[in-house]
Formats: structure tokens, sequence, C-alpha cells
């Protein structure tokens, strides 16, 4: 009805405020700063431009936008970005394009409808930035970034007090704020889907992390990148930091520059003999999109949904689009693969021919010099990294062809798969089966959530180097250059002259902020299906099904909504305590016999009353007394006089009386 | 008012005849108006439609992505649309049209109306108030009644009844539109209009003979020009073959009788002159002064 009447009555749409289009404007201006993390910078930057230009253009020439502007932005924007992505689908380029629309659309805001329109698409578009980045601080940006889009909802009423900014703000913060327990309701129990209905989150951008390969200047990128890989928490004491070692690839398969991990050997998986202390933990594991499953060297068994392959790298069935939890033991100290067949040998020894002389005849040299003391050549190794002038950088000169001999006797400078490399051809050219594992070493140990934050600036790469009587042992020639890199807790891979925009005790506030990342991830993104249905455990309840999920979310809703109407019905008493209870008084009386009449004054009625019920005269007249008294005698009677008329009147219970 | 409008108008008028109790049109009732839950209706509007559709996918969207930040976001918005609606529903619940008063009019002009608002004890925002085809907008602060003015167009003489007005909010969000149809039993008098050009009023002593003039009623067309005829009314080619101007009568409607007894009245008391009014059923005796010229303008206003 209310349609056809707006429908029947046109009531003209007035332009919108200057104070709702600033709101709108900020409304955008949040919207491209949750999404500026993945937009390229020269998008955001454009953007940021076109809204000052907006807002430029409205203050200072009022009035419709010309097609000759609107239309060359739109075209620009949608140019750019299938120049820049190659295509104009996919969830990157929709969102940007998506934010680009929003950003325009401020060009061409003159009526509430244009607001409204633009604001219910601005909380599309801070929804999708969740798409790609569902972390605490994300959620909490886009959490405020309603408050403006509400607050541009609310300034388009008409007829409203003037109000500073700060004073419109409020309101709309108190209703997200009274909205939160039905939020919360809603969460909790809406039934997850097991299955996505549709495409799975496709990973459109390799994300950065460890791959099966490595070669020179690989890690560089993972090596400066702050965001965490995995958070580890350990059954008892965490192990010693040099015990830090989490595998995740061993590669074997060397080409002159790259070590390659190939598909994971199959095969008898090594055997294992534990010698000391077993760890057992829990990991879990940010999404890698992999299928590899680190874990701290050496894990005795695969979890559930997991198998070890040959080499005792743990890989998952299926690929890593989530966070994902596992519980793993490990053996801290071992002995790997005691007897090494001749296969397996060849693969630790071959080496490309024609590569790197220079690094062969040292390896020879050494051979000749300690004879069959494998171990004495790993030593003088070490020694050489040690000794001989090495130097830790993040940012190495590059490497020529003969990539091994250019970095042990020219450039002397790299990082752990410099060294890790060189290292491993050495030895295999020593004679010594020898192999690179990588995966992350250290990780900051967070007390107060009792957890090990790895971040994917952890990522390591080291050796291992078969000796007979002992199986394959751990080497780190890194730690012969740096040992700070090993030994230090939480240290990431920098060299110490980091980035300026990252120092040290801003890094450790990092470190120590991370528990809240942790909490969140454990209690709000990793919320899935399998969690939901044992929400109700405490309760008894083992495994919730769908349906009972329903039926406690309908109820929850209809007692929140009872609360909520219990609020908007409710109605402050009006007057004051007397004429609460006069009034209370009228009514009882009402229904025994005696009418009450709207233009009469409380004595009057009390003389009605008086003659309606005779027997009851004197109560009346004292009633009516002190009526009169606590009206009319002072302009703030005393409280207890008040209370007293109250009480006389409730206990005042003629007799009911039949005309 | 368009067509459509029109024939909108005539079914509301119908299905409030016949079906008072679906339609919630309310028949006038006394003043004071408090409104309160049962009178108060909410819908959502066409943007809450709309934005409910637009929170429905990215729930979807959410729960296919698993994502539960998404999720519990778009769950806090759709919450605070929900609860927006509680807001609008308080907004009306309380207030109270108190009273309307009105000025006196002659027919065809506006009368002036205020309406007075009581707030009750809460601060309201973004009242808006339909009336007339006129549409109002303000806020009231608690325990302060505001008054509302406008004007309301009259037709005829008599007593006028208030029309029907709409109090709405669509406050906070635009989402939900809440609303309750005001329909006071209130009556504005609206004096007849006075004869712009009509004859003085005769002493009652000479012509008495000559009767009333009511041009328009004879069959011709044509009669002599009076003092005061309108200059547009002459044929002039007709009095240019006569020695006197005539004057076409037919497009004159006859002036009905209050028409011209106001515009005496009205002379009389401008004029500061006496007078007496005798009508069919009454008889005002020669007095002058304001009390006598209304008592004798409501007689007018409510002749049959």
């Amino acid at each position: 009805m209310n349609f056809l009447y707006a429908l029947t009555h046109k009531v003209r749409e007035a332009p919108i405020s200057a104070g709702t289009f600033n709101l709108v404007c900020i409304t955008m201006a949040c919207v491209v700063a949750v999404h500026a993390s993945h937009l390229p910078p020269w998008l955001t930057l454009l953007l940021g431009i076109a809204l000052l230009a907006s807002h430029w253009r409205r203050r200072h020439r009022p009035g419709k936008t010309p097609m000759w502007l609107k239309l060359p932005l739109t075209l620009g924007l949608l140019a750019g970005i299938v120049l820049w992505y190659g295509n104009l689908f996919g969830r990157e380029p929709g969102s940007a394009f998506a934010v680009g629309l929003l950003v325009l659309k401020t060009f061409e805001c003159e009526t509430a409808r244009d607001v409204r329109v633009a604001v219910a698409f601005a909380c599309f578009a801070l929804m999708a930035a969740l798409l790609s980045d569902q972390g605490l601080v994300v959620t909490v940006a886009v959490a405020l970034a309603i408050v403006p889009a509400l607050m541009s909802l609310r300034s388009l009423e008409p007829g409203q007090a003037q109000r500073t900014i700060a004073q419109a703000a409020l309101p709309s913060l108190g209703l997200l704020a009274a909205a939160l327990p039905l939020a919360l309701m809603a969460f909790l129990f809406v039934p997850r889907l097991s299955e996505p209905l549709w495409g799975a989150p496709a990973a459109d951008t390799a994300k950065p992390g460890l791959s099966s390969s490595m070669s020179p200047g690989d890690l560089t990128e993972l090596l400066t990148d702050d965001s965490a890989a995995m958070r580890v928490s350990f059954d008892g004491v965490a192990p010693r930091p040099d015990q830090r070692y989490f595998r995740a690839f061993v590669m074997w398969n060397f080409d002159g520059r790259r070590w390659d991990h190939g598909y994971g050997r199959r095969g008898e998986v090594a055997g294992l003999l534990p010698q000391g202390p077993v760890a057992t933990y829990e990991i879990t594991l940010e999404a890698t999109h992999r299928r590899t499953l680190p874990a701290l060297d050496v894990p005795m068994a695969a979890p559930e949904g997991a198998r070890l392959s040959a080499d005792r790298e743990l890989s998952s069935n299926d690929r890593i689009d989530e966070v994902r939890r596992y519980r793993v033991s490990s053996a801290l100290g071992y002995g790997l693969q005691a007897d090494l067949d001749d296969s397996t040998r060849r693969l630790g020894l071959q080496l490309p021919p024609n590569f790197d002389p220079r690094a062969r005849a040292l390896a020879q040299q050494w051979r000749q010099t300690f004879g069959q003391n494998d171990e004495g050549i790993a030593r003088a190794a070490l020694g050489l990294f040690h000794d001989g002038g090495f130097r830790y950088t993040l940012a190495p000169v590059p490497l020529g062809r003969d990539s091994i001999d250019d970095f042990l006797f020219n450039t002397r400078e790299g990082f752990c798969e410099h060294y890790a490399s060189a290292f491993t051809f050495l030895m295999r050219a020593a004679g010594i089966p020898a192999r690179v594992v990588t995966g992350y070493q250290g990780g900051f140990y967070n007390r107060l959530g009792q957890y090990l934050l790895v971040r994917q600036s952890n990522a390591h790469a080291w050796s291992e180097v078969w000796l007979a009587g002992r199986g394959w042992v751990r080497f780190d020639p890194t730690g012969a250059v740096r040992p700070e890199r090993i030994a230090a807790d939480g240290t990431a891979a920098g060299d110490g002259s980091g980035p300026w925009y990252q120092p040290a005790w801003l890094q450790a506030a990092r470190n120590r902020w991370d528990i809240v990342n942790r909490l969140w991830a454990q209690g709000v993104t990793g919320f899935d299906a399998l969690r939901q249905r044992s929400l109700l455990q405490p309760f008894g309840v083992r495994e919730a099904p769908p349906s009972m999920l329903v039926t406690i979310l309908a109820s929850g809703i209809c007692l929140l909504a009872a609360i909520g109407l219990g609020w908007a019905l409710y109605r402050r008493p009006e007057g004051d305590v007397a004429q609460r209870a006069l009034a209370r008084l009228k009514a009882r009386l009402v229904r025994r016999g005696l009418a009450s009449r709207a233009s009469e004054a409380p004595g009057h009625y009390f003389s009605r009353a008086a003659r309606f019920w005779p027997a009851r005269r004197k109560e009346l007249e004292s009633l009516a007394t002190l009526y009169n008294h606590l009206t009319y005698a002072r302009s703030e009677p005393a409280p207890e006089l008040a209370r007293r008329f109250a009480r006389m009147a409730r206990e005042f219970r003629p007799p009911r009386v039949v005309k | 008012m368009t067509p459509l409008g029109r024939a909108w108008s005539a079914v509301l008028r119908r299905a409030e005849r016949r079906l008072p109790s679906l339609t919630r049109l309310r028949s006038p009732e006394a003043l004071p108006i408090p409104l309160h839950r049962r009178r108060i209706y909410i819908v959502p509007t066409g943007f809450g439609l709309g934005f409910t559709v637009l929170l429905a996918v990215m729930v979807l969207g959410a729960l296919n992505y698993s994502n539960n930040s998404a999720l519990l976001l778009t769950c806090l918005v759709g919450a605070a649309g929900a609860g927006s609606m509680l807001v609008a529903f308080r907004t009306l619940d309380g207030v109270a049209l108190t009273a309307i008063r009105a000025q006196t009019v002659v027919a065809g002009e506006d009368v002036p109306l205020t309406i007075d608002i009581a707030p009750g004890w809460r601060t309201r925002s973004s009242l808006q108030m339909d009336v007339a085809g006129r549409r109002l907008a303000f806020a009231v602060a608690a325990g302060v009644p505001i008054t509302l003015e406008l004007a309301l167009p009259t037709e005829q003489r008599g007593y006028m009844a208030m029309p029907r007005m709409r109090l709405f909010t669509t406050w906070p969000l635009g989402m939900f539109r809440a609303w309750s149809w005001l329909h006071p039993d209130h009556k504005v008098l609206v004096y007849p209009r006075a004869e712009t050009f009509g004859p003085p009023p005769r002493e009652p002593s000479i012509d008495d003979d000559r009767g009333r003039p009511h041009p328009g009623d004879e069959p011709t067309a044509l009669r002599m020009y009076r003092p005061g005829d309108p200059r547009r009314q002459i044929a002039w080619k007709l009095s240019a073959r006569h020695e006197f101007l005539l004057v076409k009568d037919m497009e004159q409607p006859a002036p009905e009788a209050e028409w011209r007894l106001s515009c005496w009245v009205n002379e009389a008391h401008l004029a500061g002159h006496r007078w007496s009014l005798a009508l069919p059923d009454r008889l005002f005796d020669v007095a002058q002064g304001d009390e006598h010229f209304h008592r004798c303008m409501t007689a007018l206003a409510l002749q049959p």
C-alpha cells in the first residue's frame, strides 16, 4: 500500500546534503583502504585521486556530472584493469573493478536513491575484501567501515536535529553493538556447508611459500615475508631453539643450479630409530595450496589424511586450501636409515657433469687429507664457511654458470640456500651421500599463548649427510656463518640490516601480538562445519545435526526478538509515584462500578466515591486529603508521604457494586 | 493527481466504506490521538527489500567460501537492519497529536492550520507527515511539543472535515517504514466567498417590487449594463447598435445568495455600518462589530 501511495503521490526527491555526500566519500575511502592490500598500487592511488576530485567537484562545480567525464573515466578503469590483470573475470580483477565503479559512483550521487545503491554495494565490496584476507585486523577494519555506511543511510532521513559527526556516529555504533548478540547467535548456529555449493575458492594467485625446488635467490621473497606460516603448540616443553627444524621437502636432484624435489620418493619409508626425547605437538598450518605438511625433524608416523614419503616428508592427501590442523610426534634425536641401499646411495652422490671444477677439486683434496673420515670432511666444510670470509646477506650478487664455484671462491656471500647448496655439493663431490632439506627453522615462542609462531621468513634450507653407522645427520652450514640465525629465539632470517620500516622492537611487538591472531584463527576463522557440530559437546550432545542447529538458531532468534520487542514496547511510566498510584486505584474502582470522568479533579472523584461506598467514607477522605497535600502543598513533597499514599491506595479494596 | 492516483483514491474510499477492519483506515476520532502499538504498522521499504536480497547473497557467498569473518559481519549488518525496525517503531510509539487549530477563511482560500504534536518522553528524529499531498519532516525533542504549520485548500463553505493524515518514519536506516493513519475528528468552518461584482444592497423602502436580480436564469442572453458588471462581459458589437450598453449574461454563473449576502455583510462590516441579516430560518437584528459579523458569517456558511 505504501508502495502504491508513493506511486500516486509523487514526492520529488530532494538532492542530498553536503554532509551525506561527505559520509559517502568516507565510506568509499574505507572500501578502497580495506582493498588496498591486493589492489595494484597505481589503482589505489588513482582511486584516491578520483575520490578527492569527486569531492572537489561537488563542492565547487555542483550539478550533474557530464557524460563526457563519466564515460571516459569508466572506460579508462575498465581498460586499466583488463591491461593489468589480462581479463575482467575472476576474484581479483572483479573486486578491483567493483571498487573502481563504487568510487566512480560518487560522481553521480545526486539523490537519496543513488546514495542507497552506493552504500548497499559498498557493504558488498567491504565483505568481498574479506575473501582475500580474513585476519583480525582486516575484519575489524571492515566492521569499522560499516559505521560510515550506516551513517550515510541515517543522514538521508529528512527532518533531523542538527548534529556533529561524532554525535551522529554514536547511534550507529550503538545500533551495531545492539546487533552483536543476534549476529553472534546467527554466526554460531547458521549451519556451515560441508561442501561448497559452487567453485571452491581458487588459488588464483600462488601464495608465497616453500616450493618443491630451490635455486639460489628463490627464497629471498619468502625470507622477507612476515606472514605466519604455521603455529605449533607442544604437549609439554617446547624443544630447544636449535632443535626446531621443520622439514618440508627433501631434495636430491641437482642440475648445476637448481635443487629439485621431484614428486617425492615413493617406496619403503626410511627406517627410524628414535634416540632421546620425543615431541608431540599440534600444528595449525595456514593455507598453502600445496600438499606438504611440515613436521619437526623427524616425524614418526603420518597423521590422519596424510602419508609419509620414503624420506619421511609428510604430505596430505588433498590440497591444503584452508587452515589445516594436524598432530604429529617427532623424534628429536634419531638414527635415520642406518643402511643405505645402492640406488639411494647413487642418488645421493649424483652430480651434474662439467660443472664447478674448483669445488670438485677442493672436495677431492679434502678426501685425500681426511681419508675415510667422512665426518672430518663435513667439519672441514663447515670450517671453510666459518673462517673463509663468508658473509650472510639476503641480497647477494647473482651467481654465474658455475654457481657453486662462483659462490665458494668469488662472491662468498649469500643465505641459507647458498650455503646448503654448496655444502651438499661439496659432500657429494667428496663421495659422501648428501641431500638438501628445506623447511622452517626457529620461530617465536609465545609464552603467553604457549605456542610457537613460525613465519614464512623462518623458511630455511640445510643439508643431510649420510654417515656410516649414524644414518642421515643434519648439518646446517648457515649456522657456521651466522650462529644467531639458528640459536636465537624468533629472529627471522634478516641479515641485521632489515628494512627501515621493520625495526626490531616492532618485530618483537608483532610476535607478541600474534597470540590475538591465533585466537582469532582458532575461534572465528577456523570455525567450520566440524567444529560447529561439536559446539554442543559441553551440553552432552556429541554431534549436533544441522536440523538441531536450525532449531536452536530459530529459538535463539525468537528469544532475542522477544527481548528487542520488550525494549521497543517499554514505556516509561508517566507521572510520579502518587499519580501512578491514583491511576491504578481509579482503574480498580472503575472495575468495581464507579465510572471515571475525563474532566474531573481527583478531589471530586474521591467525594463521588465516598457517596458510592458510604461505609468507606473515612478511608476515602483521608486518601483525598493526602493526595491533595501531596499534589498542592509543596513543590517537592516528601517521598515517604507519596509511598504512604501509594500503599493506602493499594490496600483500598471496596466491594463491587452492581447498579 | 494522475489518473492512476484518482483510481487508487477511489479504491481506497470504497475499501474504507466496505472493509474498515481490513484497510485499517480509521474513522474520525477525537483529539488527542496517541499512537500506540495497536495502530502502528511497519513494512520494509523497497530499499529494505533490496538490501535483504543483497545480504542473502552475501551470506551464501560467505558460507560457500567458508569465510567466517564475512559471515560474522554480514550477520552483524543484517541484525542492525532488523534492529532498525524496532527503532522505527519506537520513533512513532507514544507520539500524540494533541490539538489542531485553524483560522476561518472564505472558501477558495487556503486555511492555515497548526497541528500540535506531543513527543512524549522520548526524543524523536525524522518524523514525517503526509497531509493533503504535502510532506512535512520534523524532529521533536523529548517533552517539548512541536507545532506544525500548513495550509489546506478549501473548496466550499461550511464545515470542512480534516483530511486523513499519515504520520510515518523511515528512521534510522530507511529500510523499514513505520506509519500510522491519523484521522482527527475536527472541523474547520469555511465562510462563503463574497461575490466580486455584485450589486449594492438596495434600500428596503425603494424598488420593493423589482425583485432580486437573478442573472443567468432568464432565457435572454442580454441585459442592460449595470454598474459593477465586468467589462469583458459587455457585448460591444451589439451595444454599438443600441444607445445603451448590453451585457452578456449567460456566461456568468448564477451567484448563490450566500455569496451576495456575505459580500454585503463584509462591506458593511468593513465600512463600520450597522446591519441586520434576514435568513429564511432566522433573523440577526441590526447590530455591528466583530461578534455580529462572525455570527452572521457562520450562519451564512451553514445555510443548507
